[in-house]
This record gives C-alpha cells, structure tokens and sequence, in this order.
C-alpha cells in the first residue's frame, strides 16, 4: 500500500496480498528492523511496467547517499552514547532500524518518480508533523502535545533524580530529553514562523530589485532612445549611442557591473581594458574589439602601460580612418603586453610632424619611464599596429 | 543509404539557417545575396535536425541561443547521422561560456551577429572548405585556457591533446591581436593553408581535451 512492496511479494509468491500485509504489519510491530527491509524493498523491486528500480537511480545519487551518511552517522553515535549511559537497550534496539529506514526513504523520496513523489507528499510527510495543514492537523497537534510532554515530564524526573545514582550522564540525558520536548511542541510552529519570515523578506527584495531595474531602464536605455530619436538623421551618432548602450547594459545584466560608474579605480588590468574600450567606443564612436588573456592586478607601471594604449586606441580612433581597433592584452609571468591595431590607412613615422608629440610623450616615454617598451608598425595603406611591452614588478609562481 | 550529394565549396554552398528571429534570418539572407544558396530554414531545435537530415547542406548556420534545447541540441541530433553538414555557430555574445559548448559538440566556427556581410561570407566559406572559424575571443581565450601546463594525463588520450604547440600558440596570439590569416601567415612566413591547418588543429584539440578549464562550462550547466 505504501510502496507497493507486499504487492510485488504476493505477486512473486501467490499468497493473498492480505496476509502478507498482516505479516508486515506484526513484524514491524514486533521490531523496527522490519521496516528497515521494508524500505530497502522498496528500493529493489522495481514498479510495474518499468526497468530501473529506484535503487539503481538512488546508488547513482551520490550527494544524497553523502547527506544521508553525514546526519545518520552522528546521530546514531549520539543515540548509541545515550542508550548506554542510561542503561536503556531497548531504546536502540528499536531505534537504530527507524533511523536507517528514515536515511533509507529519504533517498527514496530524492530518486522517486513523479507519481511516487506525489503519494510521499500527500501520505507521509503529514505524518512525520513537518507539514501541518489540512485534516490531520489537530490530531497531530494532540498526539505531539502528549509525546511531548511524556518525554519532557521524563527528563525532568532524570534531571531531579541525578547525581546520586549514575555518574555525571545522566543528567545530560535528561536535558537532552527537555530540549527534545520543546522542539516536538513548539518545532512546527517556530518552524512556520521563520517560513513566513523568509517569504516576506524575498517579496521585499522583489520589489528592490524591481524598483532598482526600473530606474537603471530609465536612466540608460530610456535616455539612450531619446538621444537616437533626435538625432534620427545622422546615422553615425545612432550608431555610436546604441553601441555604448549596448555595451553598458550587457556589462549591467552578464557581468554585473553597475551603469555609469566609470572610475580609473580599476584594479585589475582586465577590468582596465574593458574601462578603456567603453570609454573610447563613447567618444569616439568606433568599435573597439578588446581579447585579454589572463590577468593580474594593477600598479603603477601597469596603469602607465593602460595609459599608453588608450592613447593608442584613441590615436587609431581619430587618424586611422579605420571603423574598428583590435586590442589584445596578454598577462605573462614576467611581462604584460598589450597590442593595438587598426586596419585603416596606416602611416609613416618621419612624416609624422615634429609638433604632433603624442606618439613620443604619450606612448614611448611614458612607457620608458617605468622600464618598458613600445614599437610602432605602420606603412601608409597598411594600418597600424603599436605594440606595448611592460615588465611585472610582482612575478607570479 | 546515400543521399543527395554535397556540393563542394566551390561555387555557391548551400546553406542552413537556423535562428529563432526572423528579422535576423532576414537581414542574414539579405547580406549574404546570391553568394550562396539558402536551402532552408527553421526557428527551433526540433524542426532543424528534421530539416537538415532532409535536405543536407553544405553549412549550417547556428543560433547558439534557439529554443528547444538550443543550438546544442540541433548539432546533437545531426551529426551523428550526418557527419559531413559543417556548422559556424552564431551567438549576440562573444563570451566564451556561451560558445566552448557549441565548438565541443562539434561546430567549425563561431562568429558573433554583429559581424559584417562579406565577413560572414568569408566564414561561411571557409567553413564550407572544412576548415575552423576563430573569433579574436575566442582565439584569446584558447591561449588562456591552455596556458597553465599540460593537465593531468588521461588514461587512453593523447597527451598531446591537451597542450598547444608553439607554433599554434603563435598562431592564436596574431588571430587574438586581430590578424586576418593572411595575415598571420605573412607575419609568420608560413602559407595560408598552414594556418588554417594550424586553427583546424586547435580545433581539433579543444574539441578533445579534456582540460579542466574546458569541460567547466559544460559541467556547470550539467550537460557531460
């Protein structure tokens, strides 16, 4: 009726389900190892009409066999502690087969089908007074009232009767059992309070997070379709502010970052490159194609070397003529190097004129200052390519 | 059993698209033109490895994100059957999670949609010759998940599998810089043809391997 168990039994042996029923009911009665085989029966026979059984499912469940053995080992070491320094043999006897047949069905009930599930939750777990609503209720409530105060008006007799007979034990068994007694006749009810609570506190941060996605909407993609709306007739600006909006909210909704912080308080030199590649798309309306492999922390030599490249980028930006920059950033053990390069029309360093310092100052010295390195390719009608090597003070490994 | 045969990449391939926006199967047949054939189309997972078995194209162009169990469960249900259609996976995103599963499953490429027409033309090209499409990213993050030293050695597999040769990882670094392979194979002095030999065998390798970084994005989403 249960697990269906004593149907497959008769069905196996030809005696009448009945009787077989009976005959489980009075072992049980009689020892609580009964059900312990009752559980492990369930496990093996599989139901009708299908292959698996729940065993092979349940053998494969390997952090509920895990959760199972962390409870039940400890309890049953407590429980064996306790049996013993009350001189009470019978109390283990029925409870060491209860507990393994409750480690038992809770892997049933994790490796169960649908229909299965549905029979556990309707049929059991009202029983074990965990879920208390419906018919059953007020019986429950009698039945944990009476076992409740049983165990509590025994611990107290233990507690006033200690110390002059059994050593030191017995008075800890004796609390044991008032704390058990107050957790069997306020649990359910303390357990539906903290329920409660946790169900308004997640409504709350509902509304939070709502509210806070509301006004982001509004304060970035909102502006952002005023800005195209208006200017609807220059193709590039709209170009331009979708890209950044986009940009902005794929970084707010994949990567967390929050909108509009655009600080130089990057600490790393990943988070550095994506600063300057959204800065860089924003003012100048290019696409800039960023690769960072590995990553380490910043320090001064590597925000001088991020400085370097973004005068880079921006230089590839504004003179390339080229509609997308590659950045490529790579973090070795023992230097960091950042490429960027641009497809547009290239040019020739003498020709460069002597006023224009922002290759020199910006780039080469600013990175000779703290022992790096730039080189410059560039042919006209070939792009540019500015490569930026930086030794790491801090070696890692 | 022998199907209709598959053209060569020669002349126009046939292609597959298989993309839940049809504005975006619109825009991509627009930008593509008559450089291809479009032989079909579908908007979810099911209706594609149906379609696909049947008319066999040269190239299938993949939504990573489709509905009914994604692209992963169109390259699932076709290559097995039909190991000779390539797939150039597609994503909105370039970020490595949302395409290392695709690659492993089996695509030769991945592009991101905002890549230009003669771009995606030249992928789809490319794929069609049988040979691997890298973004820059995902060049990039090649590098990185093969950076730390060989993984521990698997029983059965070749250890060779799970490190890059220097010349691959050379290869990679010039893709990642934003080299086109003619490119890379200038700055190398090496052909074209070995390049792409070179990106096939990367391919090869990050389809195989069995590196801890690698097989993290598909144990996180509980697909191994």
């Amino acid at each position: 009726m249960l697990g269906g168990v004593c149907g497959a039994v008769s069905q196996a042996t030809g005696i009448d389900v009945t009787w077989v029923r009976i005959g489980t009911v009075l072992c049980c009665l009689a020892s609580g190892i009964m059900v312990f085989v009752y559980a492990v029966a369930w496990l093996m026979i599989p139901m009708e009409g299908q292959s698996s059984n729940i065993y092979s499912r349940a053998i494969r469940d390997k952090r509920g066999i895990r959760l199972v053995v962390a409870v039940l080992v400890p309890v049953l070491i407590l429980l064996s502690l306790i049996t013993s320094s009350l001189h009470m043999p019978f109390l283990g006897f029925i409870s060491w087969p209860t507990l393994l047949a409750a480690g038992l069905v809770v892997l049933i009930w994790r490796n169960a089908n649908e229909s299965e599930k549905e029979f556990i939750d309707h049929e059991v777990v009202p029983l074990l007074g965990t879920d208390v609503h419906g018919q059953g209720r007020r019986h429950l409530l009698i039945v944990r009232i009476v076992v409740g105060v049983a165990i509590g008006a025994f611990g107290i007799v233990l507690l006033v009767e200690g110390h002059t007979t059994i050593a030191a034990l017995k008075p800890v068994g004796g609390a044991a059992l008032v704390v058990a007694a107050a957790v069997i006749v306020f649990g359910p009810w303390w357990l539906s309070l903290v329920r409660d609570l946790i169900a308004e506190r997640q409504a709350r941060v509902r509304a939070e997070e709502r509210g806070q996605m509301a006004a982001h909407v509004h304060d970035s993609v909102l502006q952002t379709l005023a800005l195209i709306q208006r200017s609807s007739n220059d193709p590039q600006n709209v170009v331009r502010l979708a890209r950044a909006q986009e940009r902005e909210l794929r970084a707010w909704l994949f990567e967390g970052r929050p909108p509009g912080v655009i600080s130089d308080e990057a600490t790393m030199l990943g988070e550095g490159v994506s600063l300057l590649q959204r800065q860089v798309e924003a003012d100048h309306g290019i696409t800039v194609q960023v690769v960072v492999v590995g990553d380490c922390e910043l320090d001064d030599a590597l925000r001088a070397l991020l400085e370097a490249a973004r005068e880079a980028t921006v230089n590839a930006a504004k003179w390339s003529g080229a509609d997308q920059v590659s950045v490529f950033a790579e973090v070795e053990s023992d230097t960091v190097q950042i490429y960027v390069r641009d497809r547009g029309k290239g040019f020739d360093r003498a020709a460069v004129p002597e006023d224009r310092q922002g290759i020199a100052q910006s780039i080469e010295a600013r990175m000779g200052r703290f022992g790096g390195a730039a080189v410059i390719r560039s042919a006209p009608g070939e792009g540019a390519e500015v490569q930026l090597r930086m030794p790491r003070r801090e070696r890692v490994k | 059993m022998s199907g209709p045969e598959i053209p060569t990449p020669r002349g126009r391939p046939r292609i597959f698209l298989v993309e839940d926006h049809a504005v975006f199967r619109a825009g991509v047949k627009a930008e593509l033109g008559d450089a291809v054939e479009v032989v079909g189309e579908a908007d979810e997972a099911d209706a594609a490895i149906e379609l696909i078995g049947e008319r066999l194209p040269a190239v299938v162009l993949l939504d990573v994100h489709l509905p009914g169990g994604g692209g992963l469960a169109v390259l699932r249900g076709v290559l097995p059957h039909h190991p000779e259609v390539q797939f150039l996976a597609l994503s909105v995103s370039d970020a490595p999670e949302d395409v290392i599963d695709v690659i492993r499953a089996g695509a030769r490429g991945y592009i991101t949609k905002t890549i230009s027409g003669p771009e995606l033309l030249q992928a789809v090209y490319r794929v069609a010759a049988g040979d691997a499409v890298f973004s820059p990213r995902l060049a990039g993050f090649v590098l990185d998940a093969f950076a730390h030293g060989p993984a521990a050695p698997v029983a059965g597999l070749d250890p060779e599998l799970d490190q890059l040769s220097p010349r691959e990882r050379e290869v990679l670094r010039l893709i990642a810089r934003g080299y086109t392979y003619k490119e890379v194979a200038r700055d190398l002095s090496i052909s074209a043809k070995t390049v792409e030999s070179h990106v096939s065998s990367v391919l090869r390798k990050l389809q195989l391997s069995t590196r801890h970084e690698l097989t993290r994005w598909a144990t996180d989403r509980r697909l191994v």
